[in-house]
């Protein structure tokens, strides 16, 4: 873990992210000294202040003896990565919840969102919001698209921090473990859908419903609004996302005009909505038409989510 | 010793039929054909048959089994320092030959781990020894009413995928052939067993797949690989692994002769962990290789063979190939005994 750490994100966060583990606490002074320059160092030592009594319990029962739960997720890696991404969290998108106290404090729970923005940003917002805003600090496992592990650097990033592949049996599994899952059921549909469709819910999979109902699990539905605007796609350029093996590739008004920052999102505001828990009763091996209208109830509260989100909003960027 | 250099036939089996001569001799007149034994007979003073007895793992189980069980080891290699007490047959399983063993003894159990994974024995050896081997061998256990087969496969057969999910279970189907054909005939074989499985409900068969098997002796893919330094890995790439000690997994055969059950069992490790972290617990240096370079390196090498390892290989350190071992702790009552840090340890 030390050692990622100071891969990835410097020295600075390396000591600092050690949180509340003693050894490399136990000479802060010389230290902090030595790394005062480090351009990490400050951000994570204020970022420490806000989350770090917050996240000192914050951990998975199923830990070995690495400190890593059977799917790769490592708490501590997890709170080091959250002290370079909770600024994005915090100033970038200035993320803003409602109704976050819907989310059960412990026992298992299906998040059901909107899919939007080009770019999964979406997901990462709503796992730092049920870490850093919400009463009980969770940790969120988002069931990830089939591609995203054949991405270098990514796929291994996305699983310590505890995404997990999207398989039913992956889901069924965590599920019953109790974990807190969040689910984007109109997948690429909903991601890379154009600018001209932003809002519009794309046709939702009932896989999570069928293991909602076999788990008796609540589902929260959750609306995030500001997402689509982040990378507004005018183009979806098919025959070369399959060239390259990608879900889509978007062409947005800087992306690829703008060689690399026409990568990165325009930094609106986020607006994440959660819903009331929905207990869901029946058969998980009905018919498609009964699952349908299950998932059509979802839909209709995430769409209201919507609706409400875009009447509060004031402005995209603020 | 010249004697035996004057028969045609291989010195095992000159053996063998000194063996059947003298057991004729001490059994009584009108003693039952042998294929007439029941399963209570075969269970009460029964043989425990090992195919592959000379490899590193057959040599493991013997020597846990031989204090407790009368063993008899098929295998064509010669078998240095064995123990007196068991009895070692030099046979190729796909010899007629071989069939005199099962005629001759009553046999509690058999364990078939005689199968060969040398990714660079010829092709059609390879598949014959394994395929052929294996249904004659499960030919005998159905036509002398052996109670009990163990069939050591691998859960290497799941085959590594970006689309797996994270703990297989025994239902998943067997992938692997998908991106690497040479390990075909290990799930052709796997098949065999399932089928004999299916076909065959008053034999116990027990379908064994481990995961990659580590130990000081071994000298398989994955504890080679390990042996390497520095240990390239995939740069970008550091899927969950699983790893079980040898005597774990011995320990589990054992388990399979006690339990009274069949079907096919994952036998998974003490934990599963990244890559990276096993390395770690090595202590070797690591070199992360660009993907596409490293494919392209894995080809050539192979081909010139600076290397022994195939170039499919490569996804086994990519993507997950994780299994789920729970119902073996259920049905077999087996839990590791090593931890994770102590199975990686015994490589070195």
């Amino acid at each position: 873990m030390r050692k990622t750490g100071f891969f990835l994100f410097g020295r600075g966060i390396c000591y600092s992210a050690g949180m509340n583990k003693i050894p490399s606490r136990a000479h802060p002074e010389p230290r902090g000294e030595q790394t005062r320059g480090a351009p990490g160092d400050r951000l994570a030592r204020n970022a420490n202040h806000e989350w770090r009594e917050r996240l000192r319990n914050l951990t998975s029962p199923r830990l070995n003896e690495f400190g890593i739960d059977p799917f790769g997720l490592e708490p501590a890696f997890l709170k080091e990565a959250l002290a370079v991404t909770s600024p994005v969290y915090r100033k970038y998108f200035r993320v803003q919840t409602y109704g976050i106290e819907n989310i059960p404090a412990a026992g298992r729970c299906m998040l059901i969102a909107n899919h939007s923005g080009q770019i999964p940003l979406d997901g990462a917002m709503i796992a730092m919001a049920l870490m850093l805003d919400s009463p009980q600090p969770r940790i969120v496992r988002a069931m990830v698209e089939k591609w995203v592990p054949t991405i270098p650097f990514v796929g291994p990033f996305f699983v310590r921090c505890g995404q997990v592949t999207g398989t039913p049996e992956n889901c069924r599994r965590l599920l019953e473990w109790d974990e807190c899952i969040l689910v984007f059921p109109e997948g690429v549909r909903g991601i890379s859908k154009l600018y001209s469709q932003r809002y519009q819910l794309q046709e939702f999979g009932y896989g999570f419903m069928r293991l909602a109902l076999e788990t008796k699990a609540p589902i929260i539905p959750v609306g995030v609004v500001g997402a689509e605007e982040q990378a507004p796609a005018l183009y979806n350029a098919k025959g070369m996302a399959k060239l390259l093996g990608m879900p889509a590739l978007p062409i947005t008004p800087t992306f690829p005009l703008v060689p690399v920052l026409g990568l990165l999102p325009y930094p609106t505001k986020y607006h994440i909505h959660f819903g009331e828990p929905l207990l869901f009763d029946g058969d998980p091996e009905d018919d498609d038409d009964v699952i349908g209208e299950k998932v059509d109830l979802v839909k209709s509260a995430i769409s209201g989510l919507l609706h409400k989100g875009l009447k509060q909003r004031k402005h995209i960027f603020w | 010793m010249s004697e035996k250099k004057s028969k045609p036939t291989p010195p095992g089996l000159a053996e063998l039929d000194l063996e059947a001569a003298a057991a004729a001799a001490k059994g009584t007149r009108g003693r039952k054909r042998p294929t007439e034994r029941t399963r209570e007979e075969h269970e009460k003073e029964g043989y425990v048959v090992i195919t592959g007895i000379c490899g590193n793992l057959g040599r493991h189980l013997a020597r846990a089994l031989h204090k407790t069980e009368k063993i008899i080891g098929i295998d064509r290699r010669p078998f240095k320092g064995k123990p007196k007490d068991i009895e070692h047959y030099r046979l190729d399983l796909r010899r007629k030959a071989c069939e005199k063993v099962f005629r001759a003894h009553p046999i509690k159990a058999v364990f078939h781990i005689g199968i060969m994974h040398d990714p660079r024995a010829k092709t059609r050896e390879h598949h014959e020894w394994n395929i052929t081997g294996t249904t004659k061998l499960l030919e005998y256990c159905n036509r002398y009413n052996i109670p009990k087969v163990v069939i050591l496969s691998s859960a290497n057969v799941y085959g590594p995928s970006p689309d797996n999910d994270t703990y297989l279970g025994e239902e998943a189907p067997l992938m692997a052939g998908a991106r690497f054909s040479e390990i075909r005939d290990l799930i052709e074989m796997d098949m065999v067993a399932q089928s004999f499985f299916w076909r065959n409900p008053h034999v116990d068969t027990i379908i064994l797949r481990p995961v990659h098997i580590v130990g000081r002796e071994i000298r398989n893919a994955p504890s080679n690989y390990l042996r390497l330094d520095p240990i390239p890995t995939v740069m970008g790439f550091d899927p969950m692994v699983q790893v079980i000690h040898a005597e774990d997994l011995v320990r589990a055969m054992i388990c399979c002769l006690q339990a009274k059950t069949r079907g096919v069992f994952n036998i998974a490790g003490p934990t599963a962990a990244p890559l990276s972290k096993i390395i770690a617990i090595t202590g070797r240096r690591t070199l992360p290789v660009p993907g596409p370079l490293f494919d392209q390196w894995m080809k050539f090498a192979w081909k010139t063979r600076i290397t022994n390892f195939p170039p499919p290989e490569l996804d086994y350190i990519r993507y997950l190939c994780t299994v789920d071992g729970s119902r073996a702790e259920k049905e077999l009552g087996f839990k590791p005994q090593y931890s994770l840090t102590e199975s990686v340890r015994a490589i070195l």
